[in-house]
C-alpha cells in the first residue's frame, strides 16, 4: 500500500478529531488489556513461556539459513514447493504464474499482514483475478477499500453502524429493507456472501503464524475458521510467509502459541489452530492438490546483524498496539503503513525506509508498556532510539529542533556557564509567573502552552539555594569560636 | 559496605527539572535522606542525566553528559535523584551508552548499583517504613513510567503515604498509563500529548482526590498544566514535598500561595 508515515503528524490530526474513530479505539483498548492481563494471570509459567519463546526465536535467527533450508527439504518431501523471494515484486509475480497455471478465477485468502506489505489485492485484480477476504475484518475494509487498522482487528477502527452501512452498500441483492442491527445479522449475513465465494475459489491464499522446519508444515491461527475453508477447498493453496516465521520443531510451535493468543486476544488458544503439511495425500478426504509456499523477505534479512535484529522475533500478536497509548489516541491509519504501533515503529522504517517512516520511531513517549506486554521479550523502546539515532546522524529532525537541544547539551556539558544561565532564566520566568503560578503562553513553548499552562518555577534554583545555605552554613561556622574545626 | 555501623552518604543528583522549576523538591529529598541517618553532598557539577540527547539520538553529547555525571559521582556510597526517570536513565542505559569502552563502561557499572530514585531507597534499602509529616486531604497516585517499569517503583511510595498523618489515598484507575509528557514528545507530538494527558486528568478527577502526587517533576508539569488549564483546583505535588512535610513552604505546581 502507498505510505502516508511521512505525514504520520497529519494523519494524527485528522484521527484525534475523528468522533466514530475516538469512540471505537475507546472501546477496543480496554478490552484487549483486561483480557490478556487476565491471561497472564491464570497461567504460573507465562513469564518463563516468554523467556523460552524469545530464546527459541533468538535461535533461529542465528542459524536462519539452516532451518529455512531445512524446511524447504520438507516441504519438498511431503509434494508441496517453496518460492524463495526477495522482493514484493517477485512474491507477486510467483503468486500470479501459480493462479495463471490453473486458469484461476476467484482467490479466496485468509488474513495475511504480508499480502498487504505486497500490495497483493492490487496486483490480482490487474491481472484479472477476483481476490476475496474471508476474514470477517478484512472483509469489511476490503468492501470499504480501506487498509487494516490493526494486525489481528483490521477492522478495530469502526464501529457495528459502519459495517451495516457498508453492507447495505455492497450487497446489492439482498432486501434493502433488512435489519441489521445486531452483530449477529451482520456476522450472518458476511457468512452468506462468503459461503459462495469459498466453494467458487480456484485458488486459496493464506498467510501463517508459523513455518516449522522438522516437518515443512504452516500453521496459522484464526478464530473464524475461514483459513481452514481457505485453504482446503480450493485445487491449490499458497501460503504467503516472511522467512522470520520460521521455528525449529513442531515443540517449538507450540511453547510459542501458548503465548500468541494470550498475548493478542488474552484467549488461552485460538478457536483454530491449522496445521498444513502438503497438498493432499492419496486416501486423504480432503485438501489442496498443490501446496506452494511464497516465502518472502522485504527487507528482513537486512536487519540480521543490526540493532534492528530482535524485531525479527516479532510474532505479530498485536499486544504492543493494544498497550500502546500513543496507538489508543491515534489508531492504526495514522500510522500510514501496513504495521501501526509499535512494532510497527520499529519495523516500518526498516522495509520501507527511515526517511519515509522517520516519524513513527520519535512518536513515543518511551514509556516502556510495550516491551513490558511483549511475549516475545523485545526491546522496542530501545530499537526506537537506535532509529533515531540514525536520523540525528542523517540530520533529518527539523533544524530548529536540533538547535534546540544542541545549545542545550552545549551548556548541559559546561556546569559553570549552565549554572549562571538557569539561574538567570529562572530569575526572570521566576519573577514573571510569580503572580499567577503558571504561564497561559510562553514565547517558544506553544508546543506547550497551546495545551496547557506551563507551571512557574519557583525563582531560585536549587543550586543557588544550596550554595547559599553551604555559604551560610560555613559563615556561621567561623563566627562560632567554640566551633571543631576538626568535627566539622 | 557494612550500612549499619556508618552514616552513609549520599550524593543528590538533584534533576534538572526539580534544580530549574522546584528546588523545594531537592530540599525535601535532602531532609528525608538526613532524617533517615544518611549525610547528604551535591556535586555541584552536576547538571542533566543526559536524556533530552539521548532519547533524541544525539549519543556524542549524551555520553559526554554522562560521563560528566559519572565523574561527579565517584565516591559515594549512593547517588540518590527524586525522579524515576533520572535514575533509571543512570541505572538502565549507562551501561549501554559505554558498551565499546571497557573503563567507562566500568565506571557506568559501579555507577549503576550505587544509583537509586529517592523513595525506593528509603524504603527498600534504608528499610523506612513511616515518615513524621501531616498532609489533611485526599490524594491520587501516578506512577511515572520509567520509575514504575525499569525501577520497579511501586508499592514504596504508597507505604510511606499511609504513614502520613490525616492522609487519604484513593487510587487512580490507570495510575500505569502513561500521562503523554514523554520528554521532548511532548512538544514533538503536542496534539497527541494533549489526548493522552487530557485522558489521565479526566481519570484524577473522577477519584475525587484534592491532591495529586507522582515522584517525576516532567509528568508533574504535564499534569499540573493540563489540570490548571481546565480550571481544576486539584493540587499536585511531588511526592517527597509531603513525604518530607514541606507543604507549607511552598505553594502547590501551577499555583500561587494561598491556592
Amino acid at each position: 500500500m502507498q505510505s502516508t508515515s511521512h505525514a504520520f503528524k497529519d494523519n494524527a490530526h485528522g484521527a484525534l478529531a475523528d468522533e466514530r474513530l475516538q469512540k471505537a479505539l475507546g472501546k477496543m483498548k480496554v478490552g484487549f488489556q483486561d483480557k490478556r492481563t487476565r491471561a497472564a494471570a491464570r497461567l504460573p509459567e507465562f513469564e518463563t513461556l516468554r523467556d523460552q519463546s524469545r530464546d527459541i526465536k533468538n535461535h533461529v535467527l542465528e542459524h536462519l539459513d539452516l532451518y529455512l533450508e531445512r524446511f524447504e527439504s520438507n516441504v519438498i518431501a511431503n509434494g508441496g514447493k517453496v518460492h524463495w523471494c526477495r522482493t514484493p515484486g517477485e512474491a507477486r509475480d510467483a503468486i500470479v504464474e501459480i493462479c495463471r497455471s490453473v486458469d484461476a478465477k476467484i482467490v479466496t485468502k485468509g488474513k495475511s499482514m504480508i499480502a498487504e506489505e505486497i500490495e497483493l489485492n492490487d496486483h490480482l485484480e490487474k491481472h484479472g483475478l477476483e481476490p476475496v477476504e474471508t476474514d470477517l475484518g478484512e472483509y469489511i475494509i476490503q468492501l470499504r477499500k480501506e487498509a487494516p487498522s490493526h494486525i489481528i482487528a483490521p477492522a478495530v477502527h469502526l464501529n457495528k453502524e459502519d459495517v451495516a452501512e457498508s453492507f447495505m452498500k455492497a450487497h446489492t441483492l439482498l432486501d434493502p429493507h433488512r435489519s441489521l442491527e445486531e452483530p449477529r445479522a451482520l456476522v450472518n449475513e458476511a457468512r452468506e456472501m462468503l459461503r459462495q465465494k469459498f466453494l467458487a475459489a480456484d485458488v486459496g491464499i493464506t498467510g501463517a503464524n508459523f513455518l516449522i522446519a522438522e516437518t515443512g508444515s504452516t500453521v496459522i491461527v484464526t478464530n473464524e475458521g475461514n483459513g481452514d475453508l481457505t485453504q482446503t477447498l480450493p485445487k491449490i493453496h499458497i501460503v504467503l510467509a516472511s522467512l522470520e516465521k520460521i521455528v525449529p520443531t513442531l515443540e517449538d510451535a507450540s511453547t510459542i502459541l501458548r503465548v500468541l493468543a494470550r498475548s493478542a486476544t488474552g484467549q488461552e488458544f485460538s478457536s483454530y489452530t491449522t496445521f498444513s503439511t502438503g497438498p493432499r495425500r492419496p486416501g486423504d478426504l480432503d485438501g489442496p492438490e498443490q501446496f506452494h509456499v511464497v516465502l518472502l523477505d522485504n527487507g528482513r534479512t537486512a536487519m540480521l546483524g543490526t540493532e534492528f535484529q530482535d524485531m525479527l522475533r516479532c510474532i505479530r500478536c498485536g499486544a504492543c498496539m493494544n498497550h500502546c497509548p500513543v496507538y489508543g489516541a491515534v489508531g492504526g491509519h495514522a500510522y500510514g503503513w501496513v504495521y501501526p504501533g509499535p512494532m510497527g515503529s520499529v519495523l516500518t522504517p526498516g522495509l520501507i525506509g527511515v526517511q519515509e517512516a522517520g516519524h513513527l520511531p520519535n512518536a513515543s513517549t518511551f514509556c516502556g508498556k510495550c516491551e513490558s506486554v511483549c511475549p516475545m521479550r523485545i526491546p522496542l523502546p530501545k530499537m526506537m532510539r537506535h532509529w533515531r539515532e540514525r536520523e540525528y546522524e542523517k540530520k533529518m529532525s527539523p533544524q530548529a529542533y536540533r538547535n534546540g537541544l544542541s545549545l542545550w547539551a552545549w551548556f548541559a556539558k559546561r556546569p559553570d556557564l549552565y549554572r549562571l544561565g538557569s539561574k538567570i532564566a529562572m530569575g526572570v520566568l521566576g519573577a514573571m509567573g510569580r503572580r499567577k503560578g503558571r504561564f497561559r503562553s510562553l514565547p517558544l513553548a506553544g508546543g506547550w502552552t497551546d495545551w496547557r499552562d506551563m507551571p512557574a518555577p519557583e525563582g531560585k534554583t536549587f543550586h543557588q539555594l544550596w550554595a547559599e545555605r553551604q555559604g551560610k552554613a560555613a559563615t556561621s561556622a567561623t563566627a562560632t569560636p567554640s566551633n571543631d574545626r576538626k568535627a566539622a | 559496605m557494612d550500612n549499619k555501623t556508618k552514616t552513609p552518604r549520599v550524593g543528590l543528583f538533584v534533576t534538572c527539572l526539580v534544580d530549574l522549576f522546584r528546588p523545594t523538591v531537592g530540599f525535601a529529598a535532602v531532609k528525608l535522606l538526613e532524617a533517615a541517618g544518611c549525610t547528604v553532598e551535591v556535586p555541584s557539577s552536576q547538571t542533566c542525566c543526559g536524556q533530552p540527547a539521548y532519547n533524541s539520538g544525539d549519543r556524542a553529547d549524551t555520553k559526554d553528559i554522562a560521563r560528566n555525571v559519572i565523574q561527579a559521582f565517584e565516591g559515594f556510597d549512593y547517588v540518590v535523584a527524586p525522579s524515576g526517570s533520572c535514575a533509571g536513565m543512570i541505572k538502565e542505559h549507562y551501561g549501554e551508552l559505554f558498551a565499546d569502552e571497557p573503563e567507562w563502561a566500568q565506571r557506568a557499572a559501579h555507577l549503576k548499583h550505587r544509583t537509586y530514585e529517592l523513595v525506593s531507597f528509603l524504603v527498600d534499602v534504608l528499610g523506612i517504613e513511616a515518615v513524621d509529616a501531616q498532609y489533611a486531604g485526599t490524594i491520587t497516585y501516578h506512577d511515572s513510567c520509567s520509575g514504575l517499569r525499569e525501577l520497579g517503583v511501586k508499592q514504596q511510595p504508597r507505604t510511606l503515604l499511609r504513614s502520613v498523618e490525616g492522609l487519604t489515598l484513593a487510587e487512580l484507575p490507570g495510575a500505569e498509563v502513561c500521562c503523554g509528557f514523554g520528554g521532548t514528545f511532548c512538544i514533538k507530538y503536542p496534539e497527541i500529548s494533549n489526548k493522552m494527558v487530557g485522558e489521565k486528568t479526566a481519570d484524577i478527577v473522577r477519584t475525587g482526590a484534592d491532591t495529586l502526587l507522582a515522584g517525576d517533576m516532567g509528568c508533574l508539569l504535564n499534569m499540573a498544566g493540563k489540570l490548571k488549564r481546565e480550571g481544576s483546583k486539584i493540587r499536585v505535588r511531588h511526592v517527597a514535598e509531603v513525604l518530607a512535610d514541606m507543604t507549607r513552604e511552598v505553594p502547590p505546581i501551577g499555583d500561587t500561595r494561598g491556592a
